[in-house]
């Protein structure tokens, strides 16, 4: 049934006018505020030494982040396809474990268990910082980004079978070949999508990456970090917005790249 | 197959030494395989030999693809061994076997070009490039695909990817050819075209070929030895006029061939003599329906226990016995030729 055509209109108003409000005003209102006082200004603001280091703060971590994900997302998800053992159905609940724990749940028991008085408060008192520290941060955005790989390669899997992998076999390719040659250029779509996305969840994660970062401006602040700080701690709002487009920038990219991947995923 | 193309296979494999002849036994003795509470394989014994093409006949879940992929290596038995040449290769990944494996859903390397899926195994063995080139050339002219060097598998027809796979298990050198169903994802007509295409190609090259499939017409066709195989064990092993001629059991008989029931004993439904009189032996039928099929005609009848079975005829036949739906006949076993002469009524 096709609803008549007032309907269908005051159905569409209604769609935009909440993503409008909701979504849009807020968005447009933030970049207003940055620009309103010319692009020098905004420049000024995303140059200053703990700017600079927040973003390279972050990248650092996504740097870190990215390649290990890429290795034990793979590892993961062609243990869950292609391995026959006991225990597969616990494995895939605790990848999802992530889309379903409050990251600033994940921040608190990272302290619990890397703290001075956690269980491997040991590692903490021998001078290795890990809470407060780079390692907590890269800890906590790991943990938030987890499923992201293996659940973007593991249909792939699914879909392209054992089949080549066995031929690549039976032409003499031992297992790692087999890997390089079939496997990986097989997935690689998936495999792009899910650090796409791993991308994006890093850049944005707050909660649980300020449980575990000492907060010190210019030294462990993240671009969220230093949104906050701006704004609650320096009564910054100006500098706060500024810091928010820069987010909200890199996050176009990685939107854009992923709209591009994923038509290139679906065509190929 | 034309004659021309058979001469032309018959020149490229003699003329190129892209396929070197080489000739193995596969010797299969006390073959086990379990999955789970499955008995998958049972004691399965089987001597192929160097330079045959054999079938491994039978219905799904009988074992013969588990049979081929543990010849290949694919899977490993839980006991027995296996044999390729003077190797007992039981043990040994298939990496290792120097085989040609082609599977029924072409198994084709979806992101390299045609060149590079065949030249995948040469290359594996990091064999210098311009030979490489040289031998996918020489194997697509073989397969029929010179000029497809560059196309990617999606651009490919099904029969094109068959064809294409072959090259790539053939590039190798293999000592043995198995191929697990290649021709059942194909329609009908291409998959007849390569039946005849492949059996040309396997004498022609002499690699000792191991062909699974569930078509017997298949298997009859194109195979120089058939095992049957049921329930994970080898019914009959033989050539295809034995296997259909002499069944070593129902099983064998049903499965080879379309049968009919008389007097609970299975016949061919061609070896059925069709009769207006009573001779010893007959049994009376009423006729239920008369198919035309070309040559052949199909005659439908009831006993009178109720029991359904079909005879097969000549068309000069039915038309000499004027079948008509309703009428009496009386059917035994034996030949056409040793029918009495017609007596008019």
């Amino acid at each position: 049934m096709t609803p008549s055509t007032p309907a269908r209109l005051s159905l569409r108003t209604l769609a935009l006018g909440y993503l409008g409000i909701l979504v849009l005003t807020p968005i447009v209102l933030i970049l207003i505020r940055t620009f309103e006082d010319g692009l020098l200004a905004f420049w000024a603001s995303i140059t200053t030494p703990a700017a600079i280091s927040a973003l390279t703060l972050s990248l650092i971590i996504i740097a870190i982040v990215v390649p290990l994900n890429v290795v034990f997302g793979i590892v993961t998800a062609l243990a869950l396809v292609r391995g026959r053992f006991p225990g597969r159905g616990i494995v895939q609940a605790i990848v999802d474990l992530p889309f379903a724990v409050s990251p600033i749940v994940v921040g608190a028991s990272l302290i619990l268990l890397w703290g001075a008085s956690g269980w491997l408060g040991f590692i903490d008192e021998a001078g290795f910082k890990v809470i407060f520290a780079l390692p907590g941060m890269v800890l906590a955005t790991i943990f938030v980004t987890l499923p992201f790989v293996v659940r973007e390669v593991e249909p792939v899997l699914h879909e392209i079978g054992e089949e080549q992998e066995q031929a690549a076999a039976t032409l003499g390719a031992s297992r790692w070949q087999t890997f390089w040659r079939i496997t990986l250029p097989a997935i690689r779509w998936g495999l792009t999508y899910g650090v796409v996305l791993t991308v994006a969840r890093a850049l944005g994660e707050f909660g649980a990456v300020i449980m575990v970062s000492a907060g010190v401006a210019g030294q462990s602040q993240t671009l969220t970090l230093l949104v906050h700080a701006r704004y609650v701690d320096d009564f910054n709002v100006y500098g706060a917005y500024a810091a928010s487009t820069l987010l909200m920038l890199l996050a176009i990219l990685t939107l854009l790249l992923m709209t591009v991947l994923d038509r290139k995923r679906k065509t190929t | 197959m034309t004659d021309a193309v058979a001469e032309d296979l018959h020149r490229l494999v003699t003329e190129s030494d892209a396929i070197a002849a080489q000739s193995h036994a596969i010797v299969v003795e006390h073959l086990e395989k379990h999955y789970g509470d499955y008995h998958a394989l049972r004691d399965i014994n089987l001597n192929i030999p160097s330079g045959s093409l054999t079938a491994l006949l039978g219905p799904s879940g009988s074992g013969k693809s588990t049979l081929l992929r543990a010849i290949a290596g694919l899977e490993v038995p839980d006991g027995g061994t296996v044999r390729i040449g003077d190797e007992d290769v039981t043990y040994v990944p298939p990496q290792k076997r120097e085989i040609g494996f082609v599977f029924q859903h072409y198994a084709a390397f979806k992101h390299l070009t045609v060149r590079d899926n065949v030249g995948f195994g040469p290359s594996i063995r990091k064999q210098p490039k311009a030979e490489i080139a040289k031998r996918v050339d020489e194997l697509l002219e073989i397969v029929g695909l010179d000029g497809y060097q560059d196309r990617y598998p999606s651009q490919l027809s099904g029969g094109q990817r068959q064809r294409m796979a072959l090259a790539r298990a053939l590039a190798v050198h293999p000592k043995v050819l198995l191929l697990d169903e290649p021709f059942g994802a194909l329609d009908a007509k291409v998959r007849e075209d390569l039946r005849g295409w492949l059996r040309q190609l396997q004498s022609e090259t002499g690699v000792t070929t191991v062909l699974v499939t569930h078509d017997q017409e298949e298997a009859l066709d194109v195979a120089d030895h058939i095992a049957v195989l049921n329930e994970g064990a080898i019914e009959q092993w033989g050539s295809p006029r034995e296997v259909y001629e002499t069944p070593a059991n129902d099983f064998v008989m049903s499965f080879l061939g379309p049968t009919a029931v008389l007097r609970g004993a299975l016949v061919r439904p061609h070896d059925l003599v069709l009769s207006h009189e009573h001779i010893d032996g007959a049994v009376s039928t009423v006729v239920e329906r008369v198919v035309h099929l070309g040559f052949e005609v199909r005659v439908e009848l009831r006993d009178e226990q109720g029991e359904q079975l079909s005879a097969q005829t000549t068309r000069g036949e039915a038309a000499r016995l004027d079948l008509a739906v309703g009428q009496r006949i009386f059917v035994r076993p034996g030949q056409p030729d040793a029918a009495p002469a017609p007596t008019t009524a």
